[in-house]
């Protein structure tokens, strides 16, 4: 304790790269769990809402019953959401005081709208949703119902711009007498297409997960020859749900892809294993050959089926446009206008070493010298960014990690298309209790969807990477300056917390699973 | 609008959604009291019920909070919470239990049990509510940091007679605030307590714990009063920080914070009184008579005197995040504010607040209705 404790108090940030890989394992860890359930919230929140207005346009009690079993999951599942959610808020400011400090201006801006549009909302009809059913009228209930579900998917709309702006940061400027970024037009930033797309993916993405909650729980029921019209019911719902977001899914994978490339070439090339940059780029599904480096031209980098062109159909939705690979990216390509990494750092420099002297200048009220490093800055401040990489490789992000984790989400992508396709057409001939191992393979379809939404975000962070904003500010610059054990022993806290929590979750929402819809047998 | 203008609306914001918070925190003052309150577990499903259906709100508003400082103050957001880091890893700890806490307390299958997740609650609700008044201490007292706007350098506890706790000193460092630090926490502590009981007393049906509810209302708020008159007392007669409105040099000046209650016609002084004449009045109508409009009359009482701690610490020429280590790198609400554009922004976004209480307000409206016997044994319940 006493060692903790002297360690704590000593300020010399001894281990700059200690503490940001500690407090990027911290976000990754809180993040991810934080992700386990939010997609079912976003998700369930809606098809719970569908559900009842089943019941209010029907009333039969059957679907009141169902509604009740999926609305109590949804809140054992809402609690852990909520109580993970609000670590993030936090952590901006603890392990990501330089984030905050330079990118608060811009960023702070749709966390605040967040709150105000889309907490409250929650908040406020969640609890008559959940409590109401005696209380108000049906008619206000089922209102109170959707404004929850229009509620935290709003919620998601504005994580998602202030996510869309570190991918692609936009409506901004640096401003050199505050050395931060500030905003200069909020629509940019809340309406780029990089936001909707994400938002419009992220969206699809967890209605799907909801969707193989729902299957994967009713698959169990039918296996097992449990509440069968109850497991019917709800695994059409789950099928048809699927159905429509894994097509929704291709396509606004397919816009993504193409703002990625566009706006993120070092993460598209990551992804697709892309070394040296072609007119009419393939795909190549399989397995990035390992002993490849940033620089060789001639060594296969994919070793796997090709689909010739793809890449480019992909990225520039034109058979043989010009994708830029990993080597063009960091040594340029003077044919189609890439500057050399090296030449970005050089300039980005020359920005910060500008902003530094127009305050000395500043300080003896230099107006004329002043004056000039503004122009200056302003002139280089688009690579202000790179004048902090160490290494021109750095503007790379680990291929690998982001390499497979794209692949992984492709391909259960595309495997949901097709099953669900099949599924759908043994719902409409009511044939699903015919064939057990499709029912088999329903049953597991939560966790695929849980491998794909995970791989989709680890694609698209790593990705991002060396970047907190893509471009702007550096990872390494974006931490607080602290001494390593505080952010170590704050990761272990919450590890602790996160096992216990998961494990409780998970045996509560078992148990009620195993008590099935006849707890709610009273309202039939 | 100017953006000095801009500056001062966004402190009003943050010290409405403060008052807010702290109305809202009845339920971490119902938590902290709920032992005492429930003695079998009828009662106990009468308490957490009550205040069950509630929690959210108190979250939201602590979330809200955070997000208008980030967005408004975003200096504040990294110097503070990047500075008095266990303060607010703590802080949160807190809040993250809190949020299963009531959800999980009654489930089959919980794994660590009825007991934990109350001890959780109980645990939000008192250490929880004792540092962020620690924390809000900080804002008359100061904190041990030096910030350079320009390298971003922020180093924390860099006073050489300062202890360095990332935090954590505010509660331990005598020469430098802890005592009025302390006794802010603890006011705020007894305070919340004292509305936590009257809510219990304004939405329960059952008879035998309204009783214990006046009757904790009513010591709660005896042993209250001291800690109030004591910070009250401190704060006018402290070293206040000073800031020159025309260098924006910052100085510590005696009697600082008197001076600015009584600046501008005293409106702070009288936002300050009114609040406190009204708090009296709510906990006499709802501890000594019983009255379940006590709850209300109260918490209307605490949002004002609320409202007037955190605008003396903002407006009238005041450092709202001294520093006691370095006194130029003080926070002001000019220099850890958002940019012009920035503020403007969010002072649109702003006219949504109105709809949102009006929301809020009619939602608490429909579910008005006292937690009775029906909504104890319903299967939903917590």
């Amino acid at each position: 304790m006493e060692h903790f404790l002297a360690t704590v108090a000593t300020d010399a940030v001894a281990n700059v790269s200690g503490v940001v890989n500690w407090a990027r394992a911290q976000f990754a860890m809180t993040i991810i769990f934080h992700f386990l359930f939010v997609p079912i919230t976003l998700g369930m929140s809606v098809l719970v809402a569908i559900m009842q207005t089943m019941y209010y346009k029907t009333g039969k009690k059957e679907w009141k019953a169902t509604t009740k079993f999926w609305q109590k999951l949804l809140a054992i599942n809402v609690a852990i959401g909520i109580a993970t959610g609000i670590i993030h808020e936090f952590e901006f400011g603890t392990n990501w005081s330089n984030y905050s400090w330079v990118m608060g201006d811009v960023f702070g801006a749709p966390l605040a709208i967040e709150g105000i549009f889309a907490f409250f909302m929650e908040a406020s009809f969640g609890v008559v949703s959940l409590f109401g059913w005696k209380r108000v009228g049906k008619r206000f209930h089922l209102f109170s119902t959707w404004m929850f579900a229009i509620g935290t998917n709003l919620s998601g709309l504005w994580i998602i711009v202030a996510n869309s702006f570190m991918q692609h940061p936009s409506g901004y400027k640096l401003n050199i007498e505050t050395a931060r970024a500030e905003m200069v037009d909020f629509s940019r930033i809340a309406l780029q297409p990089k936001a909707i797309d994400t938002f419009l993916h992220q969206m699809s993405s967890a209605y799907m997960l909801s969707a193989t909650f729902m299957i994967t729980i009713s698959a169990y029921y039918l296996l097992r020859k449990r509440h069968i019209t109850f497991a019917k019911r709800s695994i059409a719902v789950g099928i048809t749900f699927a159905l429509l977001n894994a097509y929704f899914l291709f396509l606004v994978g397919d816009m993504q892809a193409a703002t990625v490339t566009n706006m993120q070439p070092t993460k598209m090339a990551a992804a697709e294993g892309l070394f040296k940059g072609e007119e009419g780029a393939p795909i190549v599904m399989g397995m990035l050959n390992p002993s490849i480096k940033i620089g060789d031209n001639d060594k296969t980098a994919v070793f796997g089926i090709p689909f010739p062109k793809g890449l480019s159909l992909l990225g520039k939705h034109s058979l043989n446009a010009f994708i830029p690979g990993i080597n063009d990216l960091v040594y340029g390509n003077k044919k189609y206008g890439i500057l050399p990494a090296k030449e970005l750092m050089k300039r980005g420099k020359v920005a910060i070493d500008a902003m530094y002297a127009y305050h000395a200048a500043k300080k003896i009220k230099n107006t004329s010298e002043m004056k000039k490093q503004k122009d200056i800055f302003e002139k280089h401040s688009k690579y202000f960014g790179y004048g902090h990489l160490k290494n021109e490789k750095d503007i790379i992000p680990p291929i690998s990690t982001v390499f497979y984790s794209f692949h992984i989400m492709v391909g259960i992508g595309s495997f949901f298309m097709l099953f669900f396709l099949f599924m759908y057409v043994k719902v409409r001939k009511n044939q699903i209790l015919e064939n057990k191992l499709f029912l088999k393979i329903s049953s597991i379809t939560l966790w695929l969807s849980y491998i794909g939404i995970v791989t989709g975000w680890t694609m698209a962070e790593v990705g991002r990477q060396p970047w907190t904003v893509f471009g702007v500010l550096p990872t390494s610059k974006s931490a607080t300056p602290i001494h390593l054990t505080n952010v170590k022993a704050t990761f272990f806290i919450f590890l602790t917390l996160f096992v216990i929590l998961g494990f409780a979750e998970l045996k509560m929402m078992l148990k009620q699973i195993k008590l099935g819809p006849d707890s709610h047998e009273e309202e039939v | 609008m100017t953006h000095s203008v801009l500056q001062h609306y966004w402190w009003f914001i943050i010290s409405l959604l403060g008052a807010m918070l702290v109305f809202m925190m009845f339920v971490q003052g119902g938590q902290s009291l709920a032992m005492q309150l429930a003695k079998d577990e009828e009662e106990e499903k009468y308490v957490y019920n009550s205040l069950g259906r509630k929690w959210e709100l108190g979250f939201t508003v602590l979330v809200m909070f955070g997000g208008a400082l980030y967005a408004a103050f975003p200096l504040f957001y990294s110097v503070s919470f990047g500075g008095a880091y266990w303060v607010w890893y703590i802080i949160l700890f807190s809040f993250v239990v809190q949020a299963v806490g009531y959800e999980y307390r009654t489930k089959p299958d919980n794994i660590l049990g009825k007991k934990v997740y109350q001890g959780f609650l109980y645990f939000n609700g008192f250490i929880g509510t004792i540092l962020l008044g620690v924390a809000v201490g900080t804002f008359f007292t100061g904190s041990n940091f030096s910030v350079n706007g320009i390298t971003r350098e922020l180093t924390w506890g860099v006073a050489k007679d300062g202890i360095n706790l990332r935090g954590l000193e505010a509660a331990i460092s005598f020469n430098h605030g802890a005592l009025f630090n302390l006794i802010f926490g603890l006011m705020l502590l007894f305070l919340v307590r004292v509305t936590g009981a009257l809510w219990v007393n304004n939405n329960i049906t059952n008879e035998a714990v309204k009783e214990k509810a006046q009757k904790l209302a009513k010591i709660n708020f005896f042993i209250l009063l001291p800690f109030l008159l004591a910070m009250l007392i401190m704060l006018v007669t402290m070293k206040g920080y000073f800031v020159d409105p025309k260098t924006q040099v910052v100085s510590l000046v005696d009697g600082h914070y008197l001076n600015s209650l009584l600046a501008g016609g005293a409106y702070k002084l009288i936002i300050l009184l009114i609040g406190a004449v009204t708090f009296v009045y709510g906990v006499f109508a709802g501890a000594f008579q019983g009255k379940r409009i006590g709850f209300w009359i109260a918490n209307v009482g605490v949002l004002f005197v609320v409202l007037a701690i955190f605008m003396t610490a903002g407006y009238g020429n005041s450092a709202f995040y001294p520093s006691y280590a370095d006194l130029q790198s003080s926070l002001t609400i000019q220099n850890a504010s958002g940019s012009l554009v920035g503020l403007r922004t969010m002072f649109y976004v702003s006219f949504a607040i109105p709809f949102v209480l009006l929301e809020v307000g009619y939602t608490w409206y429909v579910m008005r209705k006292p937690i009775n016997k029906e909504d104890v044994e319903d299967k939903h319940a917590y």
